[in-house]
């Protein structure tokens, strides 16, 4: 090995992707000496799908990371471009913001943020070897620099082993023409991590100014946009639209004449690539009798021409992209900047982790991102930051931290890895939460703020705000559950424009909001002792009042499910030596070691039966 | 939460125990049980006579002896207090009612020993038994699993969670990928799919009631004013004279019981004392306790004499009826008729005419009551639901389901609704056993019967 520096680190970072940068940030504020290791400095905080932030499920983890003191939220809404509060009538479980943002921007100022904050030192550097020695983590560049560091985060996205497929053609490459990491695979199989290949892949960008934007429907963003962080105070209006298209029967003949030369159909690519994001070629053999197909053409930037053409993804070769492409309405004449491309990783099978994000077989060895198995940006981030609380906790001496399936879409997206594991890149959906009706993007402060202040990544002063907002809500329900209105004509008249039924006696104010058709807006001429809050309040509250039945009722299942999550099960158990389990369950218990009965109910291939069993068995050791 | 239940066999004998175990389940008991001593006060391991009053309207409901445990030292390691009353299904059911009443909760299957399994008081030679009991179950349950997996009941089942998990998956998929062309979920199509679904989950419960009336027999009350051949009835019924019948008005001033077999299902028939104003100090304890049993009656026999006009003890007896599930029967077809049929008819139950005396109509009235109990197609060998877990589990995706309908019906968004879906997919993978459940140490247990 090469030359050691002679600092130890608490925390490094393999990785400067979205995972990596909250790993890095999250440990250096909670006091951890951090390095961050980036293949390429140009390359920290890079987007190389789709230039937006948020949507379905992914906008929760977004305000659960800024709950948390993340940066995502922040950075998001500092070069936001335009933003949309998706699913809006369908209920508040899934109201999910999604903002576009620029780009390059973003990258700018996360690495600015990195660049700016103490404890952290941010590197170019290729590591090529990772080992542990007298319980210290080696780690060495391509330079032959080592750095030494009691925990190691990694999050290397697609960049580990990356090959890029276009058609035909295919080398090792990470993405955007940056270069992979070639080597670090070899030092992790060395340490006995079950690698395995996933894949993913991203769509053409065109030129703006080749796109007839003028027969394409806009679609702009809602007035005014939302910020993602419970920081940021003023967001300023929209600043461009995005445009819809559809494929049609012509794309549809291409791509199907040429089927044979996509590199997922030719065999080509061993990884398993996400089904939820599909490529449009997988579409449409898997979709055939779908006339069409949306897409949306969204600006990677404001200092750019490029276009993102998002639900194009695809792996034909580029001359048929090409075709195809053009053969949608307003992209005739497109001008491909880059070309769609697949690209084939290496990522670890998270089943070998805790819910800690730690290995369970090398301490102090942390995974993240989409090295864990995910795919998107949000998810890496979120996981990001609960590896670098972790790290950062054990080199402290600090107990670990689990986030819980009832608290968080962060600790469901985990449990889902740690536990059931993943055949394909897991994607974050509203519906993976069993707790949808509590786990909402609005309340996501209430959920995690107080935890984050109390690990240390929340300030006092933000802390004091959102205990005060946190009042002024409950205050609201308090007031709404109190304040009658007398059944004047001009409140019936109100009531009955809502198309419900008009009151004769005194009404609660917080009887009325319980009707679904009626909200604060309505109301606001009759309900005359209203104090002035902030909207975000009284959209709380109307949640909280209308929904309460649903709301409680799912309390309910959380206290049920808590009494099995509390039931530890010692990390020691040979499960092979539990009389009456039945053998897979034996087998899939040794492999996942649960921390407790609730996540051994979780593991796939263990039975209600074994359960019991379990059960029994832990309340005979006492 | 305290629990609750009968902990004595179904049915008649000497004395019934209602056990109560729970952190609070002296202060339940003391709210019931009114002895020389607060049962509270008590030392553990002892017992005091008293008697069982109603905590809603203070009204004695038995003599009973309470015994009490305190925790650890107890049967499921919490406080218990065991109160041995009179046997007979109606007073054990005043006393549990009344400890519900009273703030405890009715236990489900077996809860009694999950409880004393949970806190410990099983220890390892008992647990290791156990699990051999859980072994042989899991070979039982097998085969009752695969029975139940071929009969009827269990492939609706099977086919209505495969609608739900339809609608489910559409609902997840519409809110999770706004932007990805899915189909609308129309509002009218929900609504009729869930309506749909619980429209056939009512049917199962409906054929699962009817099972275990075959199994456990029907409370029957025969009601009416006096001298209206109420007791006659009863004899007619039983085939012997039980009851004393004399045309005496208010010969019979106490509730009569005796069990007949009718096609096959058994009536727990009680004779009561003719509804009347009267001066008489026993005969109007007699009035309320025929009053009571209405209340708790299963099926009520309202017994009218034809051969006289309606009167305002027959409205009484009308007013008592009018919710319940009754059967008129206009007696002494044998003599000349004067009662205003029409009126009776507008109250929309079975009307049958017989003669107690002469036992004419008598069939009639047997179809009747086999109609009325909904077991006319039941065939007891199939397609009846196992067991109480079971019955549980595709109610509680009944109720889900008649929620899912209420929410939607009041305008809320579907995100609520799937809640509901997603909960009524839950209980019947649980039916079917494929679900990990925080309720699968009840299902183990579940095949200890309510109470012990």
């Amino acid at each position: 090995m090469g030359t050691k520096t002679s600092k130890i680190y608490d925390v490094a970072v393999i990785g400067a992707g979205h995972a990596g940068i909250e790993a890095g940030l999250a440990a250096a504020r909670l006091g951890a000496k951090t390095a961050v290791f980036t293949i390429n400095m140009d390359a920290v905080g890079n987007c190389p799908c789709n230039p937006s932030i948020g949507g379905t499920a992914k906008g929760h983890l977004v305000r659960e990371i800024d709950a948390l003191g993340g940066e995502m939220g922040k950075t998001t809404d500092q070069c936001f471009i335009q933003s949309r509060m998706l699913n809006r009538g369908k209920g508040p479980a899934v109201h999910s913001l999604r903002a576009q943002i620029d780009r390059r921007e973003y990258a700018d100022i996360m690495k600015r943020k990195l660049e700016k904050q103490e404890n952290l030192e941010l590197r170019q550097a290729e590591i090529t070897d990772i080992e542990q020695k007298d319980g210290v983590w080696l780690l060495q560049t391509r330079n032959g620099m080592i750095y030494e560091s009691k925990t190691v985060v990694i999050a290397t996205g697609t960049f580990l082993g990356g090959r890029i497929f276009i058609g035909e053609v295919s080398y090792e490459s990470g993405p955007d023409g940056i270069f992979p990491a070639r080597f670090l695979g070899v030092a992790l199989k060395k340490l006995g991590l079950p690698l395995r290949r996933f894949k993913t892949g991203t769509p053409a960008r065109v030129l703006r100014r080749s796109i007839n934007l003028d027969v394409l429907e806009p679609q702009p963003g809602d007035t005014p946009p939302e910020p993602f962080s419970y920081e940021t105070e003023d967001l300023g209006d929209n600043k461009a639209d995005c445009y819809i298209s559809y494929t049609n029967d012509i794309t549809k003949e291409i791509i199907l004449k040429n089927i044979h030369r996509s590199a997922m159909y030719s065999g080509k690519i061993e990884g398993v690539g996400p089904r939820y994001c599909p490529s449009i070629e997988d579409k449409i053999v898997r979709f055939a009798d779908k006339p069409r197909h949306q897409l949306f053409i969204e600006p990677c930037g404001m200092n750019t021409e490029e276009m993102y053409l998002q639900g194009m993804s695809s792996s034909l070769p580029e001359e048929v992209q090409i075709e195809f492409y053009r053969s949608i309405k307003g992209l005739e004449n497109a001008h491909i900047t880059r070309p769609a491309y697949a690209i084939e990783y290496d990522c670890v099978d998270p089943t070998a982790m805790f819910a800690t994000l730690e290995f369970k077989t090398l301490q102090g060895l942390y995974g993240a991102g989409q090295f864990n198995g995910s795919s998107g940006y949000e998810e890496a981030a979120a996981q990001g930051l609960v590896a670098g609380i972790n790290a950062a906790r054990q080199a402290q001496g600090k107990e670990q931290i689990v986030f819980e399936r009832a608290n968080s879409y962060i600790g469901t997206l985990i449990d889902d890895l740690v536990t059931k594991g993943c055949s394909d890149p897991y994607r974050m959906m509203t519906s993976r939460s069993e707790y949808r009706l509590i786990l909402r993007q609005d309340n996501a402060d209430e959920r995690l703020t107080p935890l984050g202040f109390e690990l240390g990544l929340i300030t006092p002063e933000r802390y004091e705000k959102f205990k005060k907002s946190a009042e002024q809500k409950a205050n609201e329900i308090k007031r709404a559950e109190k304040t009658v209105l007398q059944p004047t004509e001009e409140l019936n008249k109100i009531i009955v424009s809502r198309e419900t039924s008009p009151v004769e006696q005194p009404v609660r104010l917080a009887d009325l909001l319980r009707r679904p058709q009626l909200s604060y807006d309505d109301l606001t001429a009759v309900d005359i002792t209203r104090p002035s809050l902030p909207k975000r309040i009284f959209e709380q509250a109307e949640i909280e009042i209308k929904y309460e039945g649903y709301i409680k009722k799912q309390q309910e299942a959380v206290a049920r499910a808590k009494k099995l999550e509390q039931k530890q099960l010692p990390q020691t158990t040979d499960y092979s030596q539990i009389k009456g389990l039945r053998l897979e369950a034996q087998e899939k218990l040794n492999k996942i070691k649960p921390q407790n009965i609730g996540q051994a109910s979780r593991v796939s291939g263990v039975t209600p039966a074994d359960v019991s069993v379990l059960l029994i068995w832990l309340s005979s050791r006492k | 939460m305290a629990i609750a239940a009968i902990s004595t066999p179904f049915g008649t004998g000497g004395i019934a125990v209602i056990r109560i175990s729970g952190g609070d389940a002296l202060q339940i008991a003391d709210s019931i049980f009114a002895g020389s001593k607060k049962l509270h006060e008590l030392p553990p391991n002892t017992g005091a006579v008293g008697k069982i009053v109603d905590p809603a309207c203070g009204q004695k409901i038995d003599e009973a002896v309470a015994l009490v445990f305190k925790a650890p030292h107890s049967y499921t390691g919490e406080d218990v207090v065991e109160i041995s009353c009179h046997g007979g299904v109606v007073v054990a059911n005043q006393v549990l009612r009344a400890a519900i009443d009273a703030g405890a909760r009715l236990a489900n299957p077996g809860e009694f020993t999950k409880t004393a399994f949970l806190n410990g008081k099983i220890d390892l030679l008992k647990a290791e038994g156990v699990i051999d009991i859980i072994n042989a179950k899991t070979n039982l349950a097998a085969k009752a699993a695969l029975a139940v997996k071929g009969g009827a009941i269990s492939k609706k089942c099977e086919k209505i969670k495969e609608n739900l998990v339809a609608i489910a998956a559409h609902l997840c998929a519409w809110a999770d990928f706004p932007e990805e062309d899915i189909a609308q979920v129309e509002f009218d199509a929900l609504l009729n799919s869930v309506e749909e679904n619980k429209t056939l989950l009512q049917a199962i419960l409906q054929t699962a009631q009817a099972g275990k009336l075959l199994k456990n027999g029907v409370q029957t009350v025969i009601i009416g004013k006096p001298n209206s051949g109420k007791s006659s009835l009863m004899n007619a019924l039983a085939g012997f004279d039980k009851s004393i019948v004399t045309d005496i008005a208010g010969t019979t001033r106490d509730v009569v019981t005796e069990e007949v077999n009718i096609g096959g299902i058994v009536l727990h028939l009680a004779d009561t004392a003719g509804i009347r104003q009267t001066e008489d100090k026993i005969e109007q304890i007699g009035v309320k306790r025929a009053k009571n049993e209405v209340k708790t009656a299963q099926l009520c026999l309202c017994v009218f004499d034809s051969s006289l006009e309606l009167t305002a003890e027959d409205d009484t007896v009308l007013q008592q009826a009018a919710d319940e599930n009754a059967i008129f029967i206009l007696n002494k077809s044998d003599l000349p008729q004067k009662l205003d049929e029409k009126r009776l008819q507008s109250y929309n139950k079975p009307v049958v005419k017989i003669s107690a005396k002469t036992g004419k109509g008598l069939g009639q009235l047997k179809d009747e009551i086999i109609k009325i109990c909904n077991i006319g197609n039941i065939d007891p060998g199939a397609g009846i639901i196992a067991n109480e877990r079971q019955f549980c589990a595709v109610q509680n995706a009944c109720t889900e389901l008649e929620q899912a309908a209420q929410t939607l019906k009041n305008g809320y968004t579907f995100d609520a609704v799937t809640v509901n879906v997603e909960s009524a997919v839950d209980s019947l993978m649980e039916l079917s056993g494929e679900r990990a459940s925080e309720e699968i140490v009840d299902a183990v247990f579940h095949s200890f019967c309510v109470g012990k």
